[in-house]
């Protein structure tokens, strides 16, 4: 039965909205609400329609960072993992740092399918299951808004620019997740009893003994530049007439 | 000194209009060599339109049948091949196709990527959007290696024509890898202009309240040369398909003039808009937080306004 691997990475909730710190050293995050990266919620869900479906056994959640980020490995489980994995490390993961760890969780855990989510809402890089996917390499489909298994298998449809593409990627394969191709469960209060017992194994990222690639340097944060308020018109005429002033519609 | 290999988004026929913006881009970075690779299948076409972009130094074409498609895995190999061959920087577009292929080119390389380039702040320092557009980030690529990165379409100006490069057939010895196939594109057939490259743009939101009524839209946009496209509200409730959504889970454009018709301005609809040159919203809240950011705001029924708009337009 197919095995499968999701990541699920701990992000300021997506309703939250997030400021710059004053003195521009980072992002004011403390005291905010965490939550599931919502494209990883979707991987998640994604993986466990195919063990309903029949096509999967079993499905581990794997996430990178500190302790903290159990929190979120046990709303993974809530949701009906089999199994969660916390690869600990301190400080900022860029993706291909984190591309390079996963590619161990792999080497040891051998899944069939590995579904990311396809950026996280913070540093919205949109990088580490396409890194992933070439560090195994293996195929990947990013951007799915339907998947499909067929033996060793996956036709995919991809969201891009210019419309729905579809692929055929051989198994084991790399998918990273847009929004359109589920939506998740709400999780239940017995489901997050259930999850307590449900086995979360960590591991130091240290013993893994990998070599820092190299990264880029964050050196200032800054809010965005903010558009002038406008002005509000009282009729068609008016809009009309402001637009031909600017050089609009001559 | 830099020398910047721009990698070319095309359907086969047409350059992709990001591709003359991401030169922009790689100019600023102050690049004394700019090349464009075009990975194609008999895409002699799409490597002139390249060579006409101001710039340009070298056109290169990497015309086989695996290139017949664009497949991230196999184009991959080739463009870090290439990009071994002595360039600085390596950029695409930040588009589905450049997303897609640039973090495998850089993995590849063992580099991180800068995503989303917004300004050239150095060589190797670049400023990118995070959290949604909230916060912009100043970021400093790792030195002694080449640098990869996507440009944000939306802040660069498309660098003029008038160029006159010369065009090179190319060859890498990259290996290619035969796990993925490409089967279909289905794409919504349109005579009406891209989305990302129009210089008006109408779009309409959830109180539009059917993909019927959006054919009020489509009648002004004719009118105007527009393109259309809508909120992620308006492409939930069905009313649109998904290609058309404008924000930052759908397209980010920077249109000289966009309508925002029954769109009441979610934070991330802003994202997708915040570089358009006139921002124009018809909504009949006028608590609505399109408000803050449009340039000219009309309180009303959109059903009444915009077919008077309309007539007015047809009048002129």
């Amino acid at each position: 039965m197919r095995k499968i691997l999701v990541t699920l990475k701990r992000v300021v909730d997506y309703n939250v909205r997030v400021r710059v710190k004053p003195d521009g050293s980072g992002m004011a995050v403390e005291g905010l609400k965490m939550s599931v990266n919502p494209f990883d919620e979707i991987a998640l869900e994604e993986a466990l329609r195919m063990r309903e479906r029949g096509e999967a056994g079993e499905i581990l959640a794997v996430t990178i960072g500190g302790d903290e980020c159990q929190q979120q490995l046990r709303t993974g489980l809530a949701m009906g993992a089999d199994r969660a994995l916390l690869v600990k490390c301190e400080g900022e993961v860029e993706p291909l740092a984190a591309a390079g760890i996963l590619l161990e969780v792999i080497r040891r855990e051998e899944p069939d399918i590995v579904i990311m989510g396809k950026q996280a809402i913070d540093d919205d890089c949109n990088q580490t299951g396409q890194m992933l996917a070439t560090l195994w390499g293996r195929p990947q489909a990013t951007f799915a808004s339907e998947l499909n298994l067929n033996g060793d298998t996956a036709r995919v449809t991809r969201e891009v620019d210019a419309g729905l593409e579809v692929l055929e990627v051989q198994l084991p394969a790399l998918i990273t997740t847009d929004l359109r191709l589920n939506e998740p469960r709400y999780i239940k209060l017995p489901d997050i009893m259930k999850a307590r017992r449900k086995p979360l194994e960590t591991l130091a990222a240290d013993d893994l003994e990998l070599a820092a690639p190299p990264a880029l340097k964050a050196l200032a944060y800054e809010p965005p530049a903010q558009r002038e308020k406008g002005v509000v018109v009282e009729d068609v005429p008016a809009l009309m007439g402001m637009l031909r002033e600017r050089g609009f519609l001559n | 000194m830099s020398s910047v290999l721009i990698v070319a988004e095309h359907d086969g026929q047409t350059l992709h209009a990001g591709v003359a913006r991401a030169a922009s881009c790689g100019l600023a970075i102050g690049a004394d060599r700019l090349d464009v690779a075009v990975l194609g299948l008999d895409c002699e076409g799409v490597a002139q339109q390249a060579a006409r972009i101001e710039g340009v130094s070298r056109v290169l074409s990497l015309d086989r049948s695996e290139n017949a498609n664009p497949v991230a895995a196999i184009q991959a190999p080739q463009v870090a091949a290439l990009a071994s061959q002595g360039y600085s920087h390596v950029l695409g577009p930040s588009t589905t196709f450049g997303k897609d292929l640039m973090p495998r080119v850089a993995a590849l390389l063992g580099v991180p990527q800068v995503s989303d380039i917004m300004s050239v702040e150095g060589e190797r320092r670049f400023k990118r959007p995070i959290y949604a557009g909230n916060a912009v980030l100043t970021v400093e690529a790792p030195a002694g290696h080449i640098v990869v990165g996507t440009a944000r379409l939306a802040s660069w100006p498309a660098a003029g024509e008038g160029g006159d490069a010369a065009v090179e057939g190319a060859q890498t010895d990259a290996e290619l890898p035969d796990h993925t196939s490409w089967l279909e594109l289905k794409s919504a057939e349109s005579e009406r202009p891209d989305l990302q490259s129009a210089s008006v743009v109408v779009s309409g939101g959830r109180a539009l309240g059917s993909s019927e009524n959006f054919s009020l839209l489509y009648d002004l946009a004719d009118r105007l040369g527009a393109a259309v496209g809508a909120s992620r509200a308006a492409v939930d409730a069905g009313y649109v398909s998904n290609d058309m959504q404008v924000g930052q889970t759908g397209k980010i454009i920077a249109p000289d003039l966009y309508f925002a018709i029954g769109i009441s301005g979610a934070i991330q609809h802003l994202t997708g808009i915040k570089d358009a040159g006139v921002i124009v919203a018809i909504n009949k809240d006028p608590e609505a937080p399109i408000f803050e950011i449009a340039d000219i705001g009309l309180v009303g029924d959109l059903f009444a306004i915009v077919p008077e708009i309309q007539a007015a337009v047809e009048g002129s």
